[in-house]
């Protein structure tokens, strides 16, 4: 990989830019186009660029196969977790404003709360996919 | 808590995939987390359907939005019914699972296993209790990639071409119902069902909506293996794990049939259904022809799965035949079969899944002889068996005659005909099964094998019991349905 030092430099350079990128549209789906989808996916993306890069051994020590396994497991738990939040606090399934006692805050705070849960999930499967076809050896 | 039942009925399920995954390291917590939670989800749907036994409705705002806007959950007769045989059956499969699925599935996948079996599970529920039309179709899609999964881990390598197969003509189907709940939002601006039926009368002259309707009908036509777009179905079935098999028999094709009653009865409405479009015409030539054609193929199966499956698309057209009558007592006819069909079926599924568990494969060459050693397995067989062809005092029995009386009092002798030679053919293929495994002698060859295990018997013979009780005392089943067809049609009925 040494040699391709413009392609390093270059992704050295994006791939922070890309995952901050993820944050915002995950912390901005609230009120603008976005939300934990589309975040989700464009986390992996920066996973796929460094993967590319620097090979599938490296990125799998940043996130390890079996840590992505549970995070797409937690980040559904999560979800169920601020469901049964609402339902324990007097209000309906994601009945959020019950959450905190200014209903428009306690909007505000579920909302990102269960975007967070699928911004994890989709993360975490889209890179047990990429893992899984990237893991492949021929003939295997 | 019971004003959060009907969310509970979803949510329980749903909530137990994720961590039951994260227990994949083991396979006897996961299964444990997974039978409590099946259980539970019994619990919930008798419950529910207890509050509306009396014809009211039970309305739930997700996330308090009201509806139209938001999404609801809405519990009456004919949905409450629709997951009683969901929560059922998933109880009493849950038992029969621990051991056979040790048998068939990797130990490092059980946990992954029994995580998409909840996913299929709390699909179905959904299914059942939406009131949303895109909500059903988003369910629709949980529970079938679940089911997709569930059935490529079957041991013979063809299970994952079938379940390529069924994945092709469920993606089909469900896009289908896709585009036409589209054009139902596009010509009314609305999802929920009840406001669509209130909104559709306005617009019924239009082509956008027959277009819908006819989108919607063949969509869940294929995922409830209408003939003849039944074609994924054998293989499905045939090749799955025997849990998944027992399962998803027992229940999928009914929640697709349930759909299909909702929206021809409920959105679109009995006029506009049966009088401006006829869609009894489609209906009934459809449904004789998927009663007689499955049944002969049935009866030159080798593989009793196999067999089974092609007696499971003949028993879908019985349920389509009793809609297609367009009378109160063949709709009520359709759905007291929706449960009879789920109980009786799952428990010969089950008694194969006890021979899969001692022979390894359930070809009639294969089972020749093994009612001598394995007689509780065979008998439980043999009363189920008796219960699909519709012996009297059988489950069975309940539906056919109520069929019957609903062809005749049409003045359809023909099909009153049919449905009594196809008894007789239901007979033919059930009696193959039995002859062979009563009076063949044993291959020379054959391996010693010992009756199967208490946990795989007793739920087969639960089951089995559960159709004779209901067949004996069918006072619960028909007015549970009955009470279920009100529901559909709208308007209390002199039964």
């Amino acid at each position: 990989m040494n040699r391709y030092i413009v392609l390093r430099v270059i992704s050295s350079l994006m791939i922070p830019i890309i995952l901050i990128y993820a944050f915002y549209i995950q912390f901005h789906g609230e009120y603008s186009p976005g939300g934990g989808f589309q975040a989700g996916i464009v986390f992996t993306a920066a996973f796929v660029v460094y993967t590319l890069l620097y090979g599938l051994e490296a990125a799998q020590r940043a996130i390890p196969p079996e840590a992505a396994h549970a995070l797409s497991a937690i980040g559904v738990l999560l979800f169920a977790a601020f469901g049964f939040a609402t339902m324990l606090l007097g209000g309906n399934f994601l009945e959020y404003k019950v959450l905190l006692p200014n209903d428009q805050a306690g909007e505000t705070f579920g909302i990102i709360g269960i975007e967070l849960g699928v911004g994890i999930t989709v993360a975490a499967v889209g890179l047990t996919l990429f893992y899984s076809f990237a893991g492949r050896r021929t003939g295997e | 808590m019971s004003e959060h039942l009907p969310a509970l009925q979803v949510v329980i399920a749903l909530t137990a995939a994720p961590l039951v995954m994260m227990m994949n390291r083991f396979p006897r917590l996961a299964w444990g987390v997974t039978l409590v939670t099946c259980w539970a989800t019994l619990v919930v749907a008798v419950l529910l359907l207890l509050q509306v036994s009396d014809g009211s409705v039970i309305h739930y705002e997700m996330g308090g939005w009201a509806p139209p806007w938001g999404i609801e959950y809405r519990v009456d007769g004919a949905n409450a019914w629709v997951l009683l045989i969901i929560g059922l059956v998933s109880a009493v499969v849950m038992p029969f699972a621990l051991r056979s699925v040790e048998q068939e599935i990797p130990a490092d996948r059980i946990g992954l296993f029994y995580s998409a079996f909840l996913l299929a599970n709390a699909g179905l529920l959904g299914i059942a209790i939406t009131n949303d039309a895109f909500n059903i179709f988003v369910f629709f899609e949980i529970s079938a990639l679940a089911s997709y999964a569930l059935i490529a881990m079957g041991r013979d390598r063809r299970a994952m071409l079938s379940s390529y197969q069924y994945l092709i003509m469920g993606t089909v189907g469900t896009t289908f119902l896709l585009i036409g709940i589209g054009f139902l939002y596009i010509m009314t601006g609305t999802l929920n069902i009840s406001d669509l039926a209130m909104r559709l009368p306005e617009v019924t002259e239009t082509r956008t909506i027959r277009a819908a309707f006819a989108f919607i009908a063949v969509g869940i036509s294929l995922k409830l293996a209408l003939f003849p777009l039944h074609l994924w179905l054998p293989n499905a079935y045939s090749f799955a794990p025997s849990m998944v098999t027992v399962f998803l028999s027992a229940t999928a094709t009914k929640v697709a049939i349930y759909v299909l009653l909702r929206f021809i009865y409920t959105a679109f409405g009995f006029e506009f259904s049966f009088e401006e479009l006829s869609v009894a015409w489609v209906l009934m030539p459809l449904a004789l022809l998927g009663i007689i054609i499955p049944s002969v193929i049935a009866v030159f199966q080798e593989d009793v799965k196999r067999l089974l499956a092609y007696s499971s698309v003949a028993q879908v057209g019985y349920m389509i035949l009793g809609i297609s009558f367009a009378t109160a007592l063949g709709l009520m006819a359709s759905v007291v079969h929706l449960f009879n069909h789920a109980i009786t079926k799952a428990a010969l599924f089950m008694a194969v899944g006890c021979l899969v568990y001692r022979l390894g494969g359930v070809s009639l060459s294969r089972i020749a002889g093994v009612a001598e050693r394995m007689p509780w397995t065979m008998a439980a067989f043999v009363v189920a068996g008796l219960s699909l062809i519709g012996v009297p005092l059988t489950a069975g029995f309940v539906t056919k005659w109520h069929l019957l009386q609903a062809a005749l009092m049409e003045g359809l002798w023909p099909v009153a005909v049919v449905l009594l030679v196809i008894s007789l053919v239901a007979t033919v293929y059930i009696w193959k099964v039995v002859e062979a495994a009563y009076f063949r002698p044993a291959p020379e060859d054959a391996r010693e094998i010992r009756e199967a295990p208490l946990s795989l018997l007793v739920p087969t013979w639960v089951l089995t019991a559960t159709t004779i009780i209901f067949g004996v005392w069918a006072q619960f089943p028909i007015s549970a349905a009955r009470n279920a067809a009100e529901a559909l049609l709208g308007v209390p009925q002199s039964w």
